[in-house]
C-alpha cells in the first residue's frame, strides 16, 4: 500500500495541530498547579474523553483487534466486566477523597492515609513502571509501522536504510510528545487527548463499517465464524469450553474485580485526568462520562478483529461463502487472508503451534484491515488515528510519571522546600528525562526478546494487590500504614509465588511459571493471569487487616477527608438529572448488563 | 479567555473531511471502492468529518458571541 500525498497531507495536519495545541497550552502553563494538575480547571466533558483517550494507546487498539480476531466478541469482557462497573466505582464511592483530600498524586493520598513508606513503594513502583511500559509501547508502534512497509518508498526516495525507519518512528513520536507536554504540562495533554479521541474514533469506525459491508454485516460475522466467536458469555461454565480459557469465576473475580478495580480505580494515569477536573461534582463525573464511551469502544476495536479474520479464513465473501465455525490456532489461510501467517524473525520461516499448524499474527489484524482496504485519503486518516491513539497513551504515562517523580521522590526525599518555579522547572526537566527513559525501554526491548513479557510480569505482580490496599485504606479506618505496606509486599510476594508454582497448559517452565515447580496447570495464560490476581489481593487484604489490628491506627481527627466513615456525605447537587454521580452509574450499570445481555 | 479545545477539533475535522471529500470526488472510482463494496468511504466519511468540525465550530464561535467560558461546571 502506498500513502498519497492527501495520506502526507492529513498526518502532517495532525502533527502541526498537538504540537500547536501545545504551544497554546503554554501560556496557561506558569505553576505547578498549572502544569501538573492543569489548574484544576477542566471541565467534566474534556477530563471524561481525556480519561478515555489516555487509554485508548495503540496497544489497546492493536491488542484488542488481535484479541478480536482469536476470541471473538469474548475480548469485550475487558470492557464491560474488566472497565465499567470499576469506573462507575471510582466514581461514585473513591473521587471524593482523591479529589476532596487535594492530593495531588495518588501516591500522595497513600501518604496522608498511611505514611511515607506506604507511598514511597508504591511511588517508586508506579514510576518504573510507567516508564518502562511508555517504553514497550513505543517499540511496539515502531515495530508496526516497520512491518507495515508504509514508510519504505519515502525512506528509499531519501536514500534512508530501512532499518532507519524504526528509529525515525521512535524518534518523531517521542520528539512530538516531549514538546506538547513540555510546553503545556497536564493540560497540553489532556487538550490534546481529547483530539485524539475523535481521531481515534474517526480513523476506525469507518473501518468497522467498511469492513461489516464486506462480511456481511453482523449477520455475515455470526455465520461465517459460529457462536463461538459472536457470543461473549458462550461455554463460560468451565475453562474448557469456551475461547479464553477462563471460567466465569475467574473471569468476575480475577478480572471484573481485582484486575479491573486495581487499575480503574487506584492507578495514576488515570485518577490524575478526573483531579484536573474544576470541581468536586466534575472530577466524580469524569470517570462516569468515560464510562458512558467506553462501553462502546470494543464496537470500533474489537469489531475489526472478527472482521479481519472473518476475511482471512474466507477472503471472498464469508457472509454468502460460509464457512465451517473455527477454533482459534485453527484458521485455514487462503491467500490473500488479511492476517497473515506469523513469520519468525530469527529464522525467517512460519512460526507453528504445538499441533504444528502455522500461527497467524493477530497484531496485524487491525492493521492490515485498514492498509487493505482504505483507500487513499481514509488511510491517511487511519494512519492518524493509530499515531493518535500512539501519543495519547505515550502522554497519560509521561504526565503521571513527571507528577508522581516530581512530588512523591523529589520534593519528598530530595529537596523538600524549595519555590514553586523550582517544581515547574523538575516537572519540565523529568518530562524530558521521562521521554529519554521510554526511548531507551524501547531500545531495550528490540534487543532482549522476552524483555517484554519479562517486564509485564514484574507489573502484574506489583499491580494485583494495590486495590485492597486502596479499599481498606478509604473505607476502614482501623487499616494502619504497617498493615499497609506489609500487605502490599505479602501481594506481591504471593503473586510471585502462584506464579513459580503454576503453567499454563501449553508454556514451557520458565517466564511463563512453574519456575519452583508445576502443582497446577492452568488452561490458559488469561486463566493464569486471572488466578494470580485473585491470590495476590487476597493475601493483600488479609495481611492488611491482620497487621492493622496488631499496629496504632492513626488518630480519626488525621483521617477526616480520606477515610468514608469520617467523611461528611456529599450532597446531591440540585439541577440536571446527568449531574448525580450515583444515577449516572446507575444508568451505566443497567447499560452494560444490557450490553451483556445482548451478546451472551 | 479560557482555551476552547472545540476550535481546533473544528478546524482540523473540516481541514481534513474537505481533503478527504476531495478525494472521493476527483479519485478514481475503481480504486476508490477496490473491493466492490458498493460504498465511495472517502466521500461519505470525509463529509461525516466535515460536518462534525463545522458543528464543532458553530459552537465554538456561538460560545465567545454569548461570551461566556467554554463548556464548564458551574456546580
Amino acid at each position: 500500500m502506498h500513502m498519497g500525498a492527501v495520506d502526507w497531507g492529513i498526518l502532517a495536519l495532525y502533527l502541526i495541530f498537538v504540537l500547536g495545541i501545545g504551544i497554546v497550552s503554554a501560556r496557561r502553563a506558569k505553576s505547578g498547579a498549572d502544569f501538573f494538575l492543569a489548574g484544576r480547571a477542566i471541565p467534566a466533558w474534556v477530563c471524561g474523553l481525556a480519561f478515555i483517550s489516555a487509554n485508548l494507546g495503540a496497544q489497546e487498539v492493536i491488542g484488542m483487534g488481535a484479541s478480536g480476531a482469536k476470541y471473538g466478541i469474548a475480548t469485550a469482557h475487558f470492557y464491560w466486566i474488566g472497565a465499567i462497573p470499576a469506573m462507575v466505582f471510582i466514581g461514585v464511592f473513591m473521587m471524593p477523597f482523591y479529589y476532596g483530600s487535594k492530593a495531588r498524586s495518588a501516591p500522595e493520598y497513600l501518604r496522608m492515609r498511611f505514611d511515607e513508606k506506604t507511598r514511597a513503594l508504591n511511588a517508586v513502583t508506579f514510576a518504573l513502571m510507567t516508564i518502562l511500559n511508555s517504553g514497550i509501547s513505543m517499540y511496539a508502534l515502531a515495530k508496526l509501522i516497520q512491518t507495515l512497509h508504509v514508510f519504505d518508498a519515502p525512506f528509499a526516495h531519501l536514500g534512508l536504510p530501512q532499518s532507519w525507519i524504526f528509529h525515525g518512528a521512535i524518534l518523531t513520536a517521542a520528539a512530538v510528545v516531549l514538546v506538547y507536554i513540555y510546553m503545556g504540562g497536564l493540560r497540553g495533554a489532556i487538550y490534546n487527548e481529547v483530539l485524539q479521541f475523535f481521531l481515534i474514533v474517526a480513523g476506525f469506525a469507518p473501518l468497522v463499517w467498511l469492513g461489516l459491508k464486506q462480511v456481511g454485516g453482523w449477520e455475515g460475522l455470526q455465520t461465517s465464524l459460529g457462536p463461538g466467536y459472536t457470543h461473549a458469555w458462550a461455554g463460560m461454565a468451565h475453562a474448557t469450553t469456551n475461547k479464553l480459557g477462563v471460567d466465569w469465576f475467574g473471569l468476575t473475580m480475577g478480572l471484573g474485580f481485582v484486575l479491573s478495580f486495581g487499575y480503574w480505580c487506584t492507578d495514576f494515569l488515570v485518577v490524575q485526568r478526573a483531579m484536573a477536573a474544576n470541581s468536586m461534582s466534575a472530577a466524580r463525573r469524569t470517570p462516569l462520562i468515560a464510562a458512558g464511551v467506553k462501553m462502546f469502544i470494543p464496537f470500533i476495536v474489537i469489531l475489526p478483529g472478527l472482521i479481519a479474520i472473518a476475511l482471512t479464513s474466507a477472503p471472498d465473501h464469508p457472509g454468502k461463502a460460509p464457512v465451517p465455525a473455527v477454533r482459534a490456532g485453527e484458521i485455514v489461510q487462503h491467500e490473500p487472508g488479511v492476517i497473515p501467517i506469523k513469520i519468525d524473525s530469527a529464522t525467517g520461516k512460519p512460526m507453528l503451534n504445538a499441533r504444528g499448524q502455522p500461527q497467524l499474527d493477530y497484531d496485524l489484524a487491525t492493521p492490515n484491515l485498514l492498509l487493505r482496504y482504505f483507500p487513499i485519503g481514509m488511510v491517511g486518516v487511519g494512519l492518524t488515528a493509530l499515531l493518535a491513539s500512539f501519543m495519547s497513551g505515550m502522554a497519560g504515562g509521561v504526565t503521571a510519571f513527571n507528577t508522581v517523580f516530581t512530588y512523591d521522590i523529589y520534593q519528598a526525599y530530595i529537596r523538600r522546600e524549595a519555590p514553586d518555579a523550582h517544581y515547574l522547572l523538575v516537572g519540565r526537566l523529568t518530562t524530558l528525562f521521562g521521554i529519554a527513559a521510554s526511548v531507551a525501554a524501547a531500545y531495550l526491548c528490540s534487543q532482549f526478546n522476552n524483555i517484554n513479557d519479562f517486564l509485564q510480569l514484574v507489573m502484574a505482580f506489583v499491580n494485583a494487590p494495590v486495590f485492597a490496599t486502596f479499599l481498606l485504606g478509604m473505607f476502614w479506618k482501623r487499616t494502619t500504614g504497617h498493615g499497609a505496606f506489609i500487605g502490599l509486599a505479602a501481594g506481591t510476594l504471593t503473586a510471585a509465588i502462584h506464579h513459580g508454582l503454576t503453567l499454563p497448559v501449553d508454556d514451557l517452565v520458565g517466564l511463563k511459571g512453574g519456575w519452583i515447580a508445576v502443582k497446577h496447570t492452568y488452561v490458559s495464560e488469561m486463566a493464569q493471569n486471572f488466578w494470580i490476581a485473585i491470590w495476590a489481593w487476597s493475601a493483600c487484604f488479609l495481611t492488611t487487616i491482620a497487621v492493622s489490628l496488631m499496629t496504632r491506627p492513626k488518630a480519626d481527627t488525621e483521617l477526616a477527608g480520606l477515610v468514608y466513615s469520617l467523611t461528611p456525605k456529599i450532597a446531591v447537587a440540585k439541577g440536571a438529572w446527568y449531574m448525580n454521580p450515583v444515577l449516572l452509574g446507575v444508568i451505566l450499570l443497567i447499560a452494560t448488563i444490557g450490553l451483556n445481555l445482548l451478546f451472551r | 479567555m479560557l482555551f476552547d479545545v472545540r476550535l481546533p477539533i473544528g478546524l482540523l475535522f473540516l481541514a481534513i473531511g474537505l481533503l478527504v471529500m476531495g478525494v472521493g470526488l476527483t479519485g478514481d472510482p475503481k480504486m476508490l471502492d477496490a473491493h466492490g463494496a458498493g460504498l465511495n468511504i472517502d466521500l461519505v466519511w470525509g463529509a461525516v468529518m466535515a460536518v462534525f468540525g463545522a458543528i464543532m465550530l458553530v459552537l465554538t464561535l456561538r460560545a465567545r458571541r454569548a461570551g461566556a467560558p467554554p463548556p464548564s461546571d458551574e456546580d
